[in-house]
């Protein structure tokens, strides 16, 4: 009788957090990546979040459809969401090339790793071309932190009847807004171009080769995702709704 | 022995990446996230502007954008994929997000009749 329970007690649990092992099942470094990438997500929610009760609370806001109506260089008017459309098929794009970059990985391809890592970072580049074009738009329209357009071109991004001292509160509120979030969206498009590259260089010279593994570019490629998702997020609540 | 137990997480991780994405896979996705954001212009474009000042407008944007949010995090960020102790580590936080939404929303509303009260003195 004593034997058995003994035989029960001594038996080795299996379950995942009996311990001895982690309950995760990733590597270190990619389960660190998805932390701070979580901490990330806290810090962009507050912002938008921050951007959405200010926004609820204004009685007026300028229109998004009359802000965002130009193609820079081509058209001037009467385009609206066509170029950040164009800004989000890019970064779209640029995370499917992500994807098939982490793919070939898996099969130690180190030629299609290459190749799908820079056309990701020329997709990277793109955007940032992009914003910097809307961004030079914008200013020259009178935007910037802290600053608003003269009159008459404020009246324009309003419906009629609107008082001047409401379109000019709300305006500053957007200024402000815009250019800090799509600035820190920006600067972690930039941060991930420039850990791309150096990524790339790495799979050049064979550091994941020796090492076996291209867990590295599944890393980069989880905080690639994130911009590409934040920028889901600043597209809805700054150019839809 | 723990050098041993090592080599046995390594091998387990190793096996865990392989499932999930073919190259057939991450394109569905793309399409899908494609067609979602094409499904969203449709609205803002043709739909929007015939019924001003709708409010069931911008719940449509708001869960087009949670799809996109979800295809994006399962398949291309790959979580679906992961063990339950990790997704529910990443995905239980985010009620702290939605705590704060629901806080400043309450705030913002607050303020809108602040408002109000304040003009109708003046």
């Amino acid at each position: 009788m004593s034997t058995v329970v003994t035989q029960q007690v001594d038996e080795v649990k299996s379950t995942p957090w009996s311990g001895g092992r982690s309950p995760f099942n990733v590597e270190y470094g990619k389960m660190m990546m998805w932390f701070f990438l979580l901490s990330d997500a806290f810090t962009f929610s507050s912002l938008l979040i921050s951007y959405g009760a200010l926004r609820f609370s204004a009685p007026v806001w300028p229109t998004p459809s009359l802000v965002f109506q130009s193609f820079p260089g081509l058209i001037e008017k009467d385009a609206p969401l066509v170029f950040v459309g164009l800004m989000t098929l890019i970064l779209i794009l640029s995370s499917v090339t992500m994807v098939l970059a982490v793919e070939a990985g898996h099969r130690n391809a180190k030629k299609e790793v290459v190749t799908w890592m820079l056309l990701t970072v020329v997709g990277g580049l793109m955007f940032l071309g992009c914003q910097a074009l809307e961004w030079n738009h914008l200013y020259h329209e009178g935007f910037w932190w802290s600053k608003i357009p003269n009159k008459e071109t404020l009246q324009e991004f309003f419906k009629p009847g609107v008082p001047l001292s409401q379109q000019q509160m709300s305006s500053h509120q957007f200024a402000n807004l815009f250019f800090t979030i799509t600035g820190f969206h920006g600067f972690h498009v930039f941060s991930g171009v420039v850990i791309n590259i150096i990524i790339t260089i790495n799979v050049l010279i064979g550091t994941y080769a020796k090492r076996g593994s291209y867990l590295m570019i599944e890393k980069v490629g989880l905080y690639w995702h994130f911009v590409d998702l934040v920028w889901v997020f600043v597209f809805t609540f700054f150019y839809l709704v | 022995m723990s050098s041993e137990t090592a080599t046995i997480h390594h091998d387990d991780a190793a096996h865990g990446e392989h499932e999930g994405m073919t190259k057939k896979r991450i394109l569905n996705v793309f399409y899908i996230l494609l067609g979602i954001t094409a499904v969203e212009f449709f609205v803002a474009l043709v739909i929007a502007p015939k019924h001003p000042g709708a409010l069931w407008i911008n719940p449509i944007y708001i869960v087009l954008t949670l799809v996109k949010a979800f295809y994006i995090i399962a398949y291309f960020m790959h979580l679906k994929f992961e063990k339950m102790g990790l997704i529910m580590a990443i995905v239980l936080p985010v009620l702290f997000i939605i705590g704060l939404i629901l806080v400043l929303t309450n705030e913002s509303h607050y303020w809108i009749e602040l408002r109000r009260a304040l003009s109708s003195l003046l």
